[in-house]
Order: structure tokens, then C-alpha cells, then sequence
């Protein structure tokens, strides 16, 4: 922790912002700062590598997702922190020419073993994307499509009771229980982007990835998914990445800040946002960039 | 910076140009669309009032005797006897007793000339279906010659085409007309029956038929292995040198003029497989062949549409690829789809040069009735009647273009209902 040192010794400026960003460069490596790794790991990371063809998006990023904590990352457009939550549930591997390096486990399993299948893996580590994604179905079937095809219920019963459950996790429930089988399209943004939760949740994953589940969101929309984030949290360990920083001083546990591909620090939440080590932290969450 | 008061007299000036180069595109548009309609409006025009009398033909009312020593049949229920009797007798009778004055060979070869060759078949037929007939006598309306049915046609529009006429003929008709024993019917036999060298008795239920067995074959075999390739170049196949190679290739085959694609069957189907020429087979292999690559062109369009987000969603949610395409992006590219292949089967409807290679440009006087089966097709037999010498086959073809073109319309407008049936929004 030497970054630490040297970070907190000046009130950046400027001049020194620019220096420290311009200092970034992948032959000069730094560490990441804070406390990026926890006893009670659910996730471990270590030493990531991502790279689109030649061009590498994230280097060497070690940080470990503690058990039912929230863990916001954020950091300017293009850091890659959605690159980094998408390499969680392998969902990189729809993209021809990214390839991940380095470890990634969940309790101790790796998840790029070849042993493992990414079908199995996704049950485990749900995601939640930017902008709701519905399918076109009935809101009834949007919820009941994970279940069903991971064979989760085996009657219909079940299946009705995994939907009402899902939809109540996601406080959902009291404004659709009338209309389950309308289209999910039909809903307002906010609505469906609880849906989408409540998809996600509806196969008990172990961890949600949630990649800024409320950049397409009105501030009551947002206020209410910011909610549910922390009810689900008791239950679920969550990684959100988001842009909005009150949202990750509301939300989160813990905050990662990355800077072009890099992990800088991660630290409790509270301390990122008051008392940050490192002086490209500061910088960001005091609005000097971004 | 400029001063504003100087900006805003110069966005004053270029408004005015800036609207009416508007205006002018919007009228370039319209003219355009006013030539597109003209001419399509100018090709109905004309198909329709050639074509229109074809669903009328001249029948002329005799009174026929189905008398047994004539016909030389004695037992109705014996084929070979029913193959062998002289059913042109009864016409030529039924017209010798309605014109009794008439003598010598050549008035009355004229005389005989009144009605279709084919009467005396039609009578047969009649009486095969009420025996009792046998022996009676019945006034029946009967096929007129198509010279006749020309004549008459253009002597009712009051312009007279008298050229293939004798004058005794136009004597016969003018008394037949006068007593209300000529009229025109509606022409079903255009609908029933299988080409014919006798224009009256020329239908294009054979090639309808063609037509039908041939589009079966060639969607059958067409959509599924379309779709599969568009499917799989899309969802599955990596992206690489190969799978632009066939992509390209793909683009090629849908350019390619479709003639080449009939000289291909003859020298695969025909030539080195033996299948035999003028069969829907052949025809459904060919036009297969030339409706793939348009299948696969736009269902891969088809497929391409479907919002990334939802395969996305689907795959987050733990489906495996071939669930994620099943489930997701089949039943919402079904719409494209379909459309395409409607499409694709509409062209290849009206396709008839590669057909021509295949034989099935043959003079077919049976309904095909199997895949195996000598046919042609509607474009073909338009080409074919287009080329017969008989003035009557003028309205004939174009009777037959009239048909083809609605069941064009008719496909295409099934294509347009199940887009917008089955589109979903999401």
C-alpha cells in the first residue's frame, strides 16, 4: 500500500490529476489500493486480464466479492468495469475476440476451467443489464422462463409459486399480480427492469451482476430498484456497476473505482466517498473528471 | 464570431431555397410513384381487356339423339366399346337435323366446323353419367369451334372478325343468333381442364396443378434447409475467412440469372441423377436451388433484427445457445421469415426459364396428378400459348397471366397479413 502514502499527501490540482492519469500507462503498474480482498470471499479474482483482440481493457485486477455484500464499481466511461462484470458469468464469451486471463473462482471453483459449463455457471451468477430486456412474452413467462428450462419445477404449482415469489422479491408483485400474463413488454422502464430482477432471481442465483440497472431510469424508478438492491442484499451477493456515485454511496457495501482498465481501489464505501487513499479517486468523486 | 443579426438573415435567405428544394423532392417523389402506378395500371389495363373474354366461351344448342346404332355402342359399362364408338356422330347428326338443307361434302365439313372436335367426348361424358339417356333426345348446349367463338365474341362488340369465316357460316350463326340457340357461357373449362391444341378446349388446370406440386416440392425443401443455414451462419458459425467465403457466395447464387440455375438440373437432376425430364421433381429441385439463397438472405436479415438484448437476457438467464435461438430468436424472426420465403415461392412461381431447361416446357394434355408426373407450369404455359398461331389463344393467355398474377397478389398479401399478424414489439 506505498500508493497510499503518496496519494493522500497533496489536495490533487489540475496539474497533478493530469500527471497521475497521464502516469497510467500499462509499462507503469500500480497496484490497487485498499482493502480489495475479504475473508469471507464469495468471489476471488485475481490478476485479470481482458483483452479485445490486441487491445487490452483490463489489467491485472485483483479483488475478491465478499459473501451477501454489495460492491458497486464505478469509474469513467470506458474503465471497463462493465467489461470486468461481464467476465463474472462468462457473458464475454459471446464476444469473438475477448479473451480472459488470469483466475476467476466462485467458492473456490474457477470458472474458466474448461470442466465447467457456462450454462450451469449463469443459473449460479445472474445478471441484470443496462436497459430492460424483457423477452417478449407474457409477464407470467418472463419470470417462469429460468425456472423452466433449468428445470427447477416440477409442477405447476411450483412454478406458480417460484413466479409469485420472485415477483414479491422484487416488489413487483402487488401491480402485476392482476395482469400476469400481459405482455412484460407493456410495463413502464422501471417496472420492467424489476421484472428483469425478479427473472433473475426467480433461479435463487448466489450472486446478481448488475450492469447500471437504472441508467434508463426515471429518479423514482431508480429510487425504488435502489431499494430492492438493498432488501436482495440479505439474500444475495450483488455487483452493480454504476455511473451515478450517489447511487454507489447509497447502495453498496464497498466501492471499486477502476481508471482505464486498472483497479485502483476499493475500500468501504463510506471511506471512498469521504476519505479516499488514492488521489485519482479523489479526483473522480469530487467531479474533477469523469 | 458573427454578429447574431447577420446569422439570422442568412439562415432568412437559405430558408426559402432550403423549402423549395424540399418541395421539389416531395414532387420528384411523387411523379415517381405516378410512372410506377401508370405503368402498372397500363399492363391490367390491357392484360384485362384481352384477357376478360377468355372467362366467356360460345356454346350453341342442338338437339342431340344418343342413338345407339350411331354411336355403336351397345354395352355402356364395356371400355373397350365405349373407346371404340363414334361419339362425333352425334353432333354431326344433332347439327344435320338442326340445318337439313345442307348437302355436299364441303358445306357440310363447314357445317361440322360450328362446333368444338371435342363434342362428341363431352356428349359421351354426359351420357356416361345418366345412362338413361340412351335412345332419348335432349336439347344440349355445345362447345362451339373457336373460330366460331371469336367470331361471335367480336360480332357481339359489334367489330366482326370474319377472316376464318365462311360466308354459309356466318349465315348458320346469323339464323342460330336470331333463334337464341348461340350464347356465351361462363368458361369453365379454362379451369378444368389440361392444355389443349383446340383453343375452346384448352384449360390450365394442368399447369395450376404444375405449378401447385412444383412451389410444394421447392418450399418443403427450401425453407427448412434455408432457414437451418440461416440459423446457423448467423447464431452459430464463427466468424472467419469461410464464413465470409460462403457469404459471398450466398450474395452470388441469389444474382445468379435463374437459366444457369436450369442448365445446372439438367446436368445434375436429369443428366447424371436420371430423374426424369418434365416432372415436378426435377422443377421443385431446380427452383429450390434458386429460392435458397433468398431464403437464407433474408432470414438471416430476419434473424439479424432481433434485439441483442434479448438473446443477452436469454443467455444471462442460463439458456444454452440452442435454447437462446429456439426459444427467442425463432419465433421472433418468424414473421421475416416467412415473409421471405413467400416471397422466394412467388418468384419462383412466375419463373419459367429455368423450367424451360428441364422439359417441362413439353405439350401436356393430362392434369398431373404426382410429383412423378409430366407438368408444366403457369409461366410456362403462358410462353407456350402466347407462341400458338390460333387467335383464340390471345385471350387465353391472357386469362392465364390474369390468373398468375392473382395468385401473386394473393401470396404477397398473405406475406404482408403474416407480418403484421406475427410481428411482436418489444
Amino acid at each position: 500500500m506505498t500508493q497510499a502514502a503518496t496519494a493522500e499527501k497533496k489536495k490533487p490540482t489540475k496539474k497533478t490529476v493530469a500527471k497521475a492519469v497521464n502516469s497510467l500507462d500499462v509499462s507503469d503498474h500500480q497496484a490497487t489500493v485498499g482493502k480489495n480482498f475479504a475473508d469471507n470471499a464469495k468471489m476471488t479474482m485475481r490478476n485479470v486480464n481482458v483483452f479485445y483482440d490486441d487491445k487490452q481493457a483490463i489489467h491485472d485486477v485483483s479483488v475478491d466479492i465478499a459473501k451477501n455484500e454489495v460492491i458497486a464499481m464505478i469509474g469513467p466511461s470506458g474503465c471497463g468495469k462493465s467489461t470486468f462484470l461481464r467476465s463474472l458469468n462468462r457473458m464475454n464469451d459471446t464476444v469473438d475476440i475477448c479473451r480472459v486471463e488470469g483466475q476467476i473462482c466462485m467458492d473456490g471453483e474457477d470458472l474458466y476451467s474448461p470442466k465447467l459449463d457456462v450454462v450451469e455457471l449463469r443459473a449460479r451468477v445472474g445478471m441484470v443489464f443496462q436497459k430492460p430486456n424483457p423477452f417478449p412474452k407474457s409477464i407470467y413467462e418472463n419470470v417462469a422462463y429460468g425456472p423452466k428450462i433449468h428445470g427447477l419445477a416440477d409442477t405447476r404449482v411450483d412454478l406458480d409459486e417460484i413466479v409469485e415469489n420472485s415477483l414479491r422479491k422484487a416488489g413487483l408483485w402487488e401491480e402485476v399480480k392482476e395482469r400476469l400474463h400481459q405482455a412484460g413488454t407493456g410495463l413502464s422502464g422501471g417496472q420492467q427492469q424489476r421484472l428483469c430482477i425478479a427473472r433473475a432471481i426467480a433461479v435463487s442465483p448466489e450472486v446478481i451482476l448488475m450492469d447500471e440497472p437504472c441508467s434508463a431510469l426515471d429518479p423514482i424508478a431508480t429510487a425504488k430498484i435502489e431499494e430492492l438492491i438493498e432488501e436482495l442484499s440479505q439474500n444475495f451477493t450483488i455487483a452493480i456497476v454504476t455511473h451515478s456515485m450517489q447511487q454507489a454511496a447509497r447502495v453498496s457495501h464497498r466501492t471499486a473505482y477502476f481508471h482505464l482498465g486498472r483497479l485502483i481501489e476499493v475500500n468501504p464505501t463510506e471511506q471512498v466517498f469521504t476519505m479516499p487513499e488514492h488521489q485519482l479517486t479523489e479526483a473522480y468523486i469530487t467531479g474533477r473528471f469523469g | 464570431m458573427t454578429e447574431p443579426v447577420n446569422n439570422l438573415d442568412k439562415i432568412k435567405k437559405s430558408l426559402s431555397r432550403r423549402n423549395r428544394a424540399e418541395k421539389r423532392f416531395r414532387w420528384y417523389g411523387r411523379l415517381a410513384i405516378f410512372i410506377g402506378l401508370a405503368a402498372v395500371m397500363v399492363l391490367f389495363t390491357d392484360i384485362i381487356s384481352k384477357g376478360h373474354g377468355a372467362f366467356r366461351i360460345t356454346y350453341i344448342e342442338l338437339e342431340v339423339t344418343y342413338d345407339q346404332d350411331r354411336i355403336g355402342v351397345e354395352n355402356l359399362t364395356d371400355p373397350e366399346q365405349l373407346a371404340n364408338g363414334n361419339w362425333e356422330a352425334l353432333p354431326k347428326a344433332a347439327l344435320r337435323n338442326e340445318f337439313n338443307d345442307v348437302s355436299g361434302r364441303r358445306d357440310k365439313r363447314k357445317l361440322y366446323g360450328l362446333i368444338s372436335s371435342g363434342a362428341g367426348f363431352d356428349l359421351k361424358d354426359r351420357l356416361l353419367a345418366n345412362p338413361l339417356l340412351l335412345g332419348e333426345t335432349e336439347k344440349v348446349w355445345i362447345l362451339a369451334d373457336d373460330d366460331i367463338d371469336t367470331y361471335y365474341k367480336s360480332w357481339l362488340d359489334g367489330e366482326p372478325y370474319a377472316a376464318r369465316m365462311s360466308a354459309k357460316q356466318l349465315q348458320w350463326i346469323d339464323e342460330l343468333h336470331a333463334q337464341g340457340k348461340i350464347r356465351l357461357q361462363f368458361n369453365s373449362n379454362l379451369f378444368t381442364r389440361g392444355d389443349s391444341r383446340e383453343p375452346e378446349q384448352a384449360g390450365i388446370r394442368g399447369a395450376v396443378m404444375g405449378s401447385l406440386l412444383t412451389l410444394i416440392l421447392t418450399l418443403l425443401l427450401s425453407f427448412p434447409i434455408g432457414v437451418s443455414a440461416a440459423i446457423y451462419l448467423e447464431e452459430f458459425a464463427p466468424r472467419n475467412r469461410w464464413t465470409d467465403f460462403i457469404e459471398v457466395n450466398i450474395n452470388n447464387l441469389a444474382a445468379v440469372p435463374s437459366i444457369i440455375f436450369g442448365l445446372l438440373g439438367l446436368a445434375i437432376f436429369i443428366n447424371f441423377f436420371h430423374i426424369p425430364r418434365s416432372v415436378p421433381i426435377v422443377g421443385g429441385l431446380v427452383l429450390t436451388l434458386m429460392t435458397l439463397p433468398t431464403i437464407i438472405i433474408t432470414s438471416r436479415a430476419a434473424i439479424k433484427s432481433v434485439p441483442p438484448s434479448i438473446r443477452e437476457a436469454a443467455l444471462g438467464m442460463g439458456a444454452s445457445k440452442y435454447q437462446v435461438v429456439l426459444h427467442h430468436v425463432l419465433p421472433l424472426s418468424l414473421p421475416g421469415m416467412l415473409t421471405g420465403a413467400i416471397i422466394g415461392m412467388a418468384q419462383a412461381l412466375g419463373e419459367s426459364a429455368p423450367l424451360l431447361m428441364i422439359g417441362m416446357v413439353a405439350f401436356i394434355v393430362d392434369i398431373p396428378a404426382g410429383f412423378s408426373d409430366p407438368a408444366t407450369v403457369l409461366p410456362v404455359q403462358i410462353f407456350l400459348w402466347a407462341d400458338s398461331p390460333e387467335r383464340a389463344f390471345i385471350e387465353k393467355t391472357s386469362a392465364a397471366i390474369m390468373v398468375l398474377l392473382s395468385f401473386l397478389i394473393i401470396m404477397n398479401t398473405v406475406a404482408v397479413w403474416l407480418r403484421k399478424r406475427l410481428e411482436r414489439r418489444w
